[in-house]
């Protein structure tokens, strides 16, 4: 249990970053922080004490494996979070390019 | 020792980590020590068990960090000050953060314990899996055949999101359009 308490603080260290921090890179860098730990904590859930990676080999004997749900989903949303990374940097560049800065208590126009 | 107790030393050093990253003054030390959690989450996959997901998670950390370096690396970085919330804010934020965190410990103790996973699908795919798709990866078997069409939706949204990013960078405001005309 203490395991998804410390993966749950890790969450939150990643919603203070976004809550507090002026800098646009750090907001970016603290979603990163959020990811991660939704990740790990599924990976959590499927973990089995004792069991081994779900991969067959020839002439093994079937010992106890773990979950390998959770493990295929997390795999295709570590991917996303790549792609949501790569989108939030393309809209950090395009304010930096309007505004010169990053810090997001000096961009309050929002026009075209 | 036994996993739990690995697992419990790299949440700490992670968290420990990813504050010191947010709270460092200069933005390529930050960016750059960010990699303690996101190659902490890869050690911890390789100690539950999901060797794939760790060479998946290892190469997400290199790519992000070229792409975080890449576009920020060469532009005029202002002086971080403090937060952006004033003083007694910022402690009530902490606070009701902490809070949050001591308020769901009772959540955490309804679920099932750590290392006793409820498996009713799961069991399913153990004992069927190589039988029914012939792939030896378990985990390949669940994205590529169980779960095809989930994988279909996911991998949309991957390419919705590099279009996005695409789009957004090539895209040019009227005003700076009109600009460029002058110039000619």
């Amino acid at each position: 249990m203490t395991v998804y308490v410390l993966c749950f603080a890790l969450f939150l260290v990643g919603v203070y970053g976004v809550l507090t921090k002026r800098d646009l890179i750090k907001i970016i860098l603290s979603t990163g922080i959020m990811g991660y730990s939704a990740n790990l904590f599924l990976i959590l859930f499927a973990y089995k004490k004792g069991a081994v990676y779900p991969i067959l080999s020839k002439g093994e004997e079937i010992k106890a494996m773990v979950d390998p749900l959770p493990q295929a989903l997390v795999l295709t949303s570590i991917v996303i979070e790549l792609g949501i990374t790569a989108m939030l940097v393309a809209l950090a560049i395009k304010l930096y390019e309007k505004y010169k800065t990053f810090d997001i208590t000096k961009i309050r126009r929002l026009s075209g | 020792m036994p996993v739990e107790t690995w697992l419990l030393f790299i949440l700490s050093y992670m968290i420990v980590g990813s504050i010191v990253a947010l709270e460092l003054k200069n933005i390529l030390a930050s960016i750059v020590s960010i990699g303690i959690v996101g190659l902490g989450v890869s050690i911890s996959f390789l100690f539950l068990q999901a060797p794939d997901l760790a060479i998946v998670q290892f190469l997400f950390e290199i790519f992000a960090l070229i792409i975080l370096v890449r576009a920020f690396a060469k532009r005029e970085y202002h002086e971080e000050k403090a937060a952006r919330v004033s003083g007694v804010m910022y402690f009530i934020t902490v606070i009701v953060l902490v809070a949050v965190l001591v308020v769901s410990i009772p959540v955490f103790r309804a679920l099932p314990p750590f290392g006793d996973p409820i498996m009713w699908v799961a069991n399913y795919y153990l004992k069927n899996g190589a039988a029914e798709t012939g792939s030896a990866n378990l985990v390949t078997s669940v994205i590529l055949d169980y779960r095809a069409y989930d994988t279909l939706g996911e991998v949309t949204v991957l390419f919705t999101a590099i279009l996005g990013a695409l789009t957004i960078l090539k895209v040019r405001s009227k005003k700076e359009e009109r600009e460029e005309d002058e110039d000619e």
